[in-house]
């Protein structure tokens, strides 16, 4: 019979809030004004000893250039930060949804010394108050005061990647000027490229020899940028072929790519005018394995010994591998990649190869269409500005180091142009 | 109508994709994995699409006899038991598939690999003859680099001109060659490539370059 009223007493003891079995919460210093409903000391807290100096001029704003729910928080250190008896080890950022509190911690630490720290919140667009709390090895704490509202948003742009936009506008504007200069007929230089001038000569000797050609391209995905340059060349070279009535072999890595190039091809001949020679079998899909790939392009070579071969697109370790096996089957190659590792193979194996830009360069260059060449221009116009920028950085290096270092700052570093832009428009510090 | 969509669809895409580059708002990155999702799907449907072509390509010639159409039935014979040994006992550890993957296909595509090496010394053959001045440059500076880059190379070298105090020459001579004028190349290779990129997807984006719509009207 005793045993329920001993189970009752300790249900109720066990039942009253935490904060009521708490030891006495060590007083705040003097000069440190409590926050307003700040979390308690966990019950178990061993003796806490004297507390430090709160750390004081808490601030807290918008992280800049985030996807948003980022508030940094700095403060200036504790009077005990890193000396005396009161040493604090560390701060911790504290918040509230008002300015009444409560509270509470939001498991933000920093060790002793550091004076910022970002705190991730629950929403953007709330308001949210903010208190650091210092903390000493023997467990003392004291709270600084609070500072607030702050509150955090999504940025539309990243100041980091400010000097890719500066270029990226730069090379926009010298495009559009120089097309605009085409379309109203201006004719541009465009220097010879022995890869690009030899593409009819190649598909004249195959249809002559009445053989095949197989246009390789690549081992990259329909949205890479070497696939599509390649779709553009290989639509080109579709249409000479039909117009000449020969056979073009297109073996494909990915299927996607296989469905692209089955179009380019198609449209190639309609254009041509010879919609009939279109062979659909001709555009296949061979499999997403690399050396099975390599294989199945080997046995074609051999097996169909096309007159001549396109590797356009991107390649890897295989390059070598098809181009001495073309290059074996007495077949006229010609390459353009823009993997550099790959080019000295291509050179080394094929009849002509464009390198790198060359490849991009092709399908402007092939083209009637004086917009397509208009392109190259600005291409042009976008090395000059490198070729400039390299040069005085060089120069300035060897001169004015100091200033060198501002300059390639200015260049490369997106968050110091943005803020210095800022700063010239009176926007930022 | 036929082509005006796809570039709507494409100038768009495309769009959005920039913003997203350039923009760390949610709204663009959520817009961009939607995009990637739909090419997720989009790549199923090729995948089906590439898997009838290769019975097309295979099947009949197999069926026909045609010459060396051995090869054709071991490859179809290959892609139905991959495929049916996945579909049945699953990809875990220890399953037929992984077996066949382990010991068939890995072996297989490291002896393809091995290969290289006979290509590239044959290869090499031809790029390295001394036909002209930039060929003979071409020949010295491989010699260096590949001699420099061994320690066998520095130690044969410091024996014949140690005696003069020249040590360690030829190792510094080839990472010069690697670290100057290659890297120089390079760089300028990279320049010229990501312009043209630029390039292309401007005239991609502004619907110039259409030809992978299928021709250019």
């Amino acid at each position: 019979m005793l045993a329920l009223p001993i189970v009752a007493a300790i249900l109720l003891v066990a039942s009253f809030p935490a904060a009521a079995q708490d030891p006495p919460k060590p007083e705040p210093a003097a000069d440190a004004p409590a926050v307003p409903g700040a979390a308690a000391e966990p019950a178990s807290a061993p003796p806490a000893g004297p507390p430090p100096a709160p750390a004081s001029a808490v601030s807290a704003h918008d992280k800049p250039g985030d996807e948003g729910k980022h508030i940094a928080v700095t403060w200036t250190l504790s009077p005990d930060d890193g000396a005396g008896a009161r040493s604090v080890t560390g701060y911790e950022v504290l918040r509230a949804g008002s300015p009444d509190g409560p509270f509470v911690a939001t498991g933000v630490k920093t060790p002793a010394g550091k004076t910022e720290a970002m705190d991730e919140v629950p929403a953007d667009r709330t308001d949210y108050w903010y208190a650091v709390r210092a903390s000493t090895g023997g467990g003392a704490t004291s709270d600084s005061a609070s500072f607030g509202p702050a509150r955090s948003s999504p940025s539309w742009f990243n100041p980091q990647k400010s000097s890719v936009a500066v270029f990226t506008l730069l090379f926009c504007v010298a495009a559009a000027i120089v097309l605009s200069m085409a379309k109203r007929g201006a004719r541009f230089y465009i220097r010879p490229i022995g890869g690009i001038n030899a593409i009819d000569e190649a598909i004249g000797r195959a249809t002559e020899m009445g053989k095949p050609i197989l246009f390789v391209p690549g081992l990259l995905e329909a949205s890479d940028v070497p696939t599509m340059a390649a779709f553009s060349i290989m639509g080109r070279v579709a249409k000479k072929v039909a117009e000449y009535q020969s056979r073009l072999i297109v073996p494909c890595y990915y299927s996607m790519v296989m469905i692209v190039a089955r179009e380019v091809v198609k449209g190639a001949y309609l254009e041509a005018g010879r919609p009939d020679a279109y062979q659909e079998k001709d555009v296949f899909y061979v499999t997403q394995e690399q050396f099975a790939y390599t294989a199945a392009i080997n046995g074609i070579m051999l097996r169909e010994k096309p007159a001549t071969n396109f590797y356009l697109g991107g390649f890897f370790a295989e390059s070598l591998m098809l181009a001495e096996t073309g290059f074996m089957a007495g077949s006229i190659q010609i390459a353009g990649t823009d993997q550099p590792i790959q080019i000295p193979f291509f050179v080394a194996a094929c009849d002509y190869t464009m390198i790198g830009e060359e490849l991009y360069a092709a399908a402007a260059y092939l083209s009637e269409d004086p917009k397509q060449k208009a392109t190259l221009k600005a291409q042009d116009f976008g090395k000059a500005v490198v070729l400039g920028l390299t040069a005085v950085g060089a120069l300035l290096w060897l001169t004015l180091p100091t200033w060198a270092v501002w300059f390639s700052k200015i260049v490369a570093d997106g968050d110091f142009l943005f803020s210095r832009v800022a700063r010239l428009f009176g926007m930022g510090a | 109508m036929k082509r005006q969509i796809p570039l709507l669809v494409c100038c768009v895409a495309g769009v959005i994709f920039l913003l997203q580059y350039f923009s760390p708002h949610p709204w663009p990155t959520y817009l961009a994995e939607r995009m990637l999702k739909w090419v997720i799907v989009i790549g199923f449907f090729a995948l089906g699409v590439g898997i009838i072509s290769l019975w097309i390509n295979h099947l009949p010639k197999v069926l026909k006899q045609a010459p060396g159409w051995g090869y054709n039935a071991v490859a179809l014979a290959g892609f139905l038991g991959m495929v049916l040994t996945g579909l049945i006992w699953g990809k875990s550890p220890g399953t037929p598939f992984i077996w066949m993957y382990n010991n068939l296909m890995n072996p297989i595509t490291s002896t393809m690999f091995g290969l290289l090496a006979f290509f590239i010394a044959s290869a090499a053959y031809r790029a390295f003859r001394v036909r002209s001045l930039l060929a003979t440059i071409l020949l010295v500076s491989a010699v260096i680099v590949m001699l420099g880059r061994v320690p066998i190379g520095d130690f044969v070298f410091d024996k014949i001109v140690g005696p003069l105090g020249a040590h360690g020459v030829l190792g510094a001579a080839a990472n010069w060659l690697l670290n100057y004028p290659n890297v120089a190349a390079k760089r300028a290779l990279n320049v010229g490539i990501g312009f043209g990129q630029a390039a292309i997807a401007i005239k991609i984006l502004l619907g110039i370059e259409r030809s992978y719509l299928g021709g250019e009207k």
